[in-house]
């Protein structure tokens, strides 16, 4: 699935941020390539740095010193603003904590994103999703209504909604049991491959990690080894350092 | 429910915003209140003020009993005058002058405003007497003796009932009946003394009118079918360029009252402004803690590919969309207050007022709770744009509190200013207006410093061995104390309410202690040529009678200022009365006591040349008046030319006789004049004199100080009462600010007392360490509100009304008691649940 070109260029990433006890640094020296379809797992012990790649990735974060290009765009630099249009148009995130809207149904909280990208379909898009991630039925619920996974499936189908090029998911089923999480999996997964979306995932689980074609062992704010995993991307050639 | 909020043709933002707003109002409820009690103080005080005002303009010809009216001092309209307007309508005459009633029967006495009225009166309007009878039968003449009909409180001070004798002059008149509505009383503006209303063929009876007796002639004109009345007033100042008497027509019918409505309203309506800028507080602090608990929202959106300035429209329209429901509410409950008032008291309404919808004062006090809702909110709005994406990562890193950029500074800066544009704009009084608001915003960035400097204050004194103690010290500096919110907002309530009961309280002892010491005990007026040896004579040898001074009297009006007529001079604002209708004229030999002459000279004692004036400083700069220049006065119906002399430095306080004109003594002293005399005397003393001086020249007019200082007093007593009750809403909304900011505090204190617990406190060190806090910041929010609040009417009484100032201790007591008060009742009112509260449910949660 993956082409070999590369969506996702970081050189020389640092951050370091202040606290009250003196500077913090949070990723140290990363240098990194993402080809487009890539499927990639981050893995690491708490603190390591991981969730903070995915955020430097994504343009939730900015860096210290280097570059990182995504999409074509070095994101060092831009301002929250140009950084939150980036997103719209071309990233999905799913996050451990769902982090959906309370005050809006799940069906709104899908049509966000198509919202403010000024979608005049938003909401028939939103029902598609919800449709592909099985809650055609749950559409006028609101997230304290759903279960845990069916929350993390309305934030798939919100992050999937925009049809991004590059979909980041931490620890997505950090908060789920085991098997409501295999099944988020196993969906983020299909829509991975029938979407051809770059997928980028972050996880304490190895296994998990294994299902990606490349898994990334990180410590310390550093990437410390870089392998081939037996998963779905597997055959694709791992490029990071 | 495929609702109104996905509809692709509503914008965006207002699709999230209502959203955002399906919780309903629940965290808002302090914000509610503090709009509602603000817009609907603003909108109750402007609602009533033009209930009046639209009262008295659709009233204007009850008011006037008249289409028009003609006034004339001392003097009835010439036949010319009276052929052109009966030409023109229907003409009804009418005097009144004031004079000493005396009854018989009580032998009581007092001043009485006295009214003569033909047939005709009213043209318009009821006049409406208690037994019910027809005006004429009232007032006709029967087996010999006139009827008068009184108003009830003269009845009351003479105890006289119906078929009783009031003697007004020489006249005996039987008491017919009570007037229970007088239709064009709030014309005749504010009144020494209480109604007596006779016939117009029984003045002579009484001998009241006499040669320079002050007797106000009164024409009320009902216009023919036909005749308008712009075109009637304007053939009328064309026909008689100089007559000289006051005008007054249907629309601009009782402009006393219209002024005071004006004056009080518009200064209501400032109080109302503070009471709304008060709760404008409590309003930012909801939002500030609104935006905290959306925070995960917000940074989730700019995930979602929001920038931030959709973030900002977003939650700046949600708590606009908020500030209007509130200020509907405001409207509906401001537009009802003056319904509500009338249904109370609507008998006690000086003038008919018209109840109803009135848009202006919606619109204004819709336009300050909108505009004081983004004053208070562009802030913590501004600061919530900013919220990074990132927080949703790093949520251990305490959220930032960082200044917004500079358009959201800028944008509360405008709409401040906006405030302060409207309310000097839309304010018939500006320089007050301006001043106020000036004096505010002094008052707000005080009392900001004083809370900033309170904790950091409570974070350098030395810590109480007690921990309860030491908690209640800590919980006034700790991040997110209430401390600066409540000295600001409760601060701010108290600062006005301190100011206005110290200036009010200083004009009462100026009006009821002060100045009954200083002021002679009658004035009289009216005093014949031929009786004034005898009234000089009779008055000296009455035993305690001290200091009879007396003045000749005249009455004239400026018609010519350096040659130009009077009505097309430009004077200064505050000299400007000295042009109105006559003026009160009199000529001395020897400069006045009290007077000094700040330029030119004084006349030698036997100076027999041209005409010639000494004038007050002060109103000559006013009108642009210096030595040497001319002023032509009209006195008697003869036109006469002086000149300047002098000019004198008059204390217009003092309860001497001061004019702003006086001549020379050759040029008038040969014109008719009366005197007027004042003299000084006490208990049985003055008693005697009134009784002895009223009976012997029963045309002279009495004016008895302690009556009128009596009338002042009441008249303030009233206006006092409007005012505190005005001052109270914003002390309300103070309390609300601290009720809002208690709460916020409510899980602190959850904690605080879960962990007290768990150290073996009892509920009783709790609550100690909690009564402490709230008292400490109550007795010091009392003590800044009343440092400010005193420094401000200190500066009113000092400065602006030049009194003696004098801080009361019930007042600073009462000040520093309400802020304890409150604060203690709020406080503990949160702490109540949270010491009930089980320490483990608290810290498992926590």
């Amino acid at each position: 699935m993956a082409n070999g070109e590369a969506i996702i260029n970081l050189e020389g990433v640092e951050l370091t941020l202040a606290s009250g006890a003196g500077p913090v640094h949070i990723l140290r020296g990363i240098d990194l390539s993402v080809a487009r379809g890539e499927a990639l797992g981050i893995v690491g012990p708490s603190g390591s740095g991981k969730s903070t790649l995915m955020a430097v990735m994504s343009g939730i974060e900015q860096v210290s010193a280097g570059r990182v290009i995504v999409d074509g765009l070095d994101l060092a630099g831009e301002d929250e603003d140009r950084l939150a249009l980036h997103r719209r148009e071309r990233i999905g995130i799913v996050l451990q904590s769902f982090h959906l809207i309370p005050t809006m149904t799940a069906l709104e909280n899908v049509a966000v994103p198509l919202e403010l990208a000024g979608r005049r379909d938003a909401f028939a898009r939103a029902e598609e999703e919800l449709a592909a991630v099985g809650l055609a039925h749950r559409l006028e619920h609101y997230p304290a209504q759903l279960s845990g996974g069916e929350q993390q499936r309305v934030a798939l189908a919100r992050a999937l909604a925009p049809d991004p090029v590059l979909l980041f998911a931490d620890e997505p089923t950090g908060n789920l049991d085991h098997a409501t999480g295999a099944t988020i999996i196993d969906l983020m997964f299909a829509l991975h491959r029938e979407r051809e979306t770059t997928l980028v995932l972050v996880t304490h689980d190895p296994a998990l990690a294994a299902r990606c074609g490349r898994i990334l062992h990180m410590c310390d704010g550093r990437i410390m080894r870089a392998e081939a995993a037996a998963g779905t991307a597997a055959r694709q050639k791992a490029t990071a350092p | 429910m495929r609702a109104w909020s996905h509809s692709p043709r509503l914008p965006v933002i207002l699709r999230l915003a209502l959203r955002e707003l399906r919780e309903g109002v629940r965290g808002f409820r302090i914000f509610l209140a503090c709009l509602i009690l603000g817009v609907a103080a603003i909108a109750g005080v402007g609602s009533l003020a033009s209930a009046l005002i639209a009262g008295m303009t659709e009233e204007g010809q009850a008011l006037l009993a008249g289409d028009a009216e003609l006034r004339l001092l001392q003097r009835e309209i010439d036949d010319t005058a009276r052929a052109w307007l009966e030409a023109r309508g229907t003409v009804s005459q009418s005097l009144r002058l004031r004079t000493n009633g005396f009854a018989p029967q009580s032998g009581e006495r007092t001043l009485v405003e006295m009214r003569a009225v033909d047939g005709l009166y009213p043209f318009y309007g009821e006049l409406r007497l208690r037994p019910a009878m027809r005006l004429a039968d009232a007032l006709a003449r029967r087996d010999g003796r006139w009827g008068v009909v009184v108003d009830p409180a003269l009845a009351e001070r003479l105890s006289i009932g119906i078929g009783d004798t009031l003697r007004l002059g020489k006249a005996d008149f039987e008491v017919r009946a009570r007037i229970a509505h007088e239709p064009d009383r709030a014309n005749l503006g504010f009144q020494l003394g209480p109604s007596a209303i006779v016939a117009w063929e029984a003045v002579p009876a009484t001998g009241l009118v006499t040669f320079g007796s002050l007797t106000n002639y009164h024409y009320k004109i009902r216009l023919d079918d036909g005749v308008a009345l712009s075109d009637w007033q304007a053939d009328l100042k064309a026909a008689f360029p100089e007559a000289g008497w006051r005008i007054r027509t249907r629309d601009t019918a009782a402009p006393g009252i219209r002024a005071f409505v004006d004056r009080m309203g518009t200064f209501l309506l400032l109080v109302g402004l503070t009471a709304l800028t008060v709760g404008g507080v409590g309003v930012g602090n909801a939002v500030r803690a609104y935006l905290d608990r959306r925070t995960d929202t917000i940074a989730t959106l700019k995930i979602l590919g929001a920038p931030g300035s959709t973030v900002f429209a977003v939650y700046l329209l949600a708590v606009m969309l908020l500030a209007l429901l509130a200020v509907a509410i405001g409207l509906a409950a401001g537009a009802a207050l003056p319904g509500v008032l009338a249904a109370l008291w609507g008998d006690a309404l000086p003038v008919p007022a018209r109840f109803g919808i009135h848009a202006e004062p919606l619109a204004v006090a819709t336009l300050y709770g909108l505009l004081i809702t983004v004053v208070f909110t562009a802030w913590p709005l501004g600061q919530a744009r900013d919220v990074p994406a990132a927080r949703l990562f790093r949520k251990m890193v305490a959220p930032t509190r960082h200044r917004p950029r500079p358009a959201y500074v800028v944008l509360a800066a405008a709409a401040s200013g906006l405030v302060v544009a409207a309310a000097i704009a839309l304010s018939d009084q500006r320089a007050l207006t301006a001043g106020f608001a000036v004096a505010a915003m002094l008052a707000l960035a005080l009392l900001r410093a004083a809370g900033w400097a309170l904790e950091r204050l409570a974070a350098r004194v030395p810590r109480p061995r007690h921990p309860g103690l030491r908690m209640a010290i800590a919980n006034l500096h700790r991040p997110g104390a209430a401390t600066g919110p409540v000295v600001v907002s409760l601060g701010l309530g108290l600062t006005l309410f301190a100011a206005l009961a110290l200036v009010e309280g200083n004009m009462n002892r100026e009006v009821a202690e002060r100045l009954p010491d200083r002021a002679p005990a009658f004035f009289f007026v009216d005093i014949q040529p031929d009786q004034y040896a005898d009234f000089v004579a009779t008055a000296q040898a009455i035993p305690g009678v001290r200091n009879l001074v007396t003045v000749p009297s005249l009455r004239g009006r400026i018609t010519h200022v350096k040659g130009v007529p009077a009505d097309e001079v430009t004077p200064d604002p505050g000299s400007a009365w000295v042009l109105h209708g006559d003026r009160g004229l009199s000529y001395a030999r020897e400069i006045p006591e009290g007077n000094a002459l700040l330029a030119g000279e004084w006349w030698p004692p036997d100076y027999d040349g041209p005409p010639l004036v000494s004038f007050s400083a002060e109103e000559a700069h006013g009108l642009g008046l210096d030595v040497g220049d001319e002023i032509t006065v009209s006195v008697l119906g003869r036109s006469i030319t002086a000149t300047v002399a002098s000019l004198r430095d008059v204390e217009w306080g003092t309860f001497g006789f001061n004019f702003v004109i006086l001549f020379d003594p050759h040029t008038l002293a040969a014109a008719p004049h009366g005197h007027m005399a004042t003299l000084e005397a006490e208990g049985e003393a003055e008693r005697r004199a009134y009784r002895t001086l009223t009976d012997r020249f029963p045309n002279v007019t009495a004016v008895r100080m302690r009556e009128v200082l009596a009338s002042v007093n009441s008249l303030l007593d009233q206006i006092g009462t409007a005012v505190r009750a005005t001052a109270i809403v914003t002390i309300l909304a103070g309390i609300l600010v601290l009720a809002g900011a208690m709460s916020a505090g409510y899980h602190h204190r959850l904690y605080d007392a879960a962990i007290m617990k768990v150290l073996g406190a009892v509920r009783r060190d709790v609550l100690t360490s909690f009564a402490v806090e709230c008292a400490v910041l109550g007795l010091l929010t009392g003590i800044v509100g009343l440092v400010l609040g005193g420094l401000a009417g200190w500066i009113v009484v000092k400065e602006v009304m030049e009194l003696d100032f004098m801080l009361f201790p019930g007042t600073m007591a009462l000040t520093v008691g309400l802020s304890v008060s409150a604060t203690l009742a709020f406080g503990l009112l949160g702490t109540w649940t949270a010491l009930a509260v089980r320490p483990a449910a608290v810290l498992r949660t926590a």
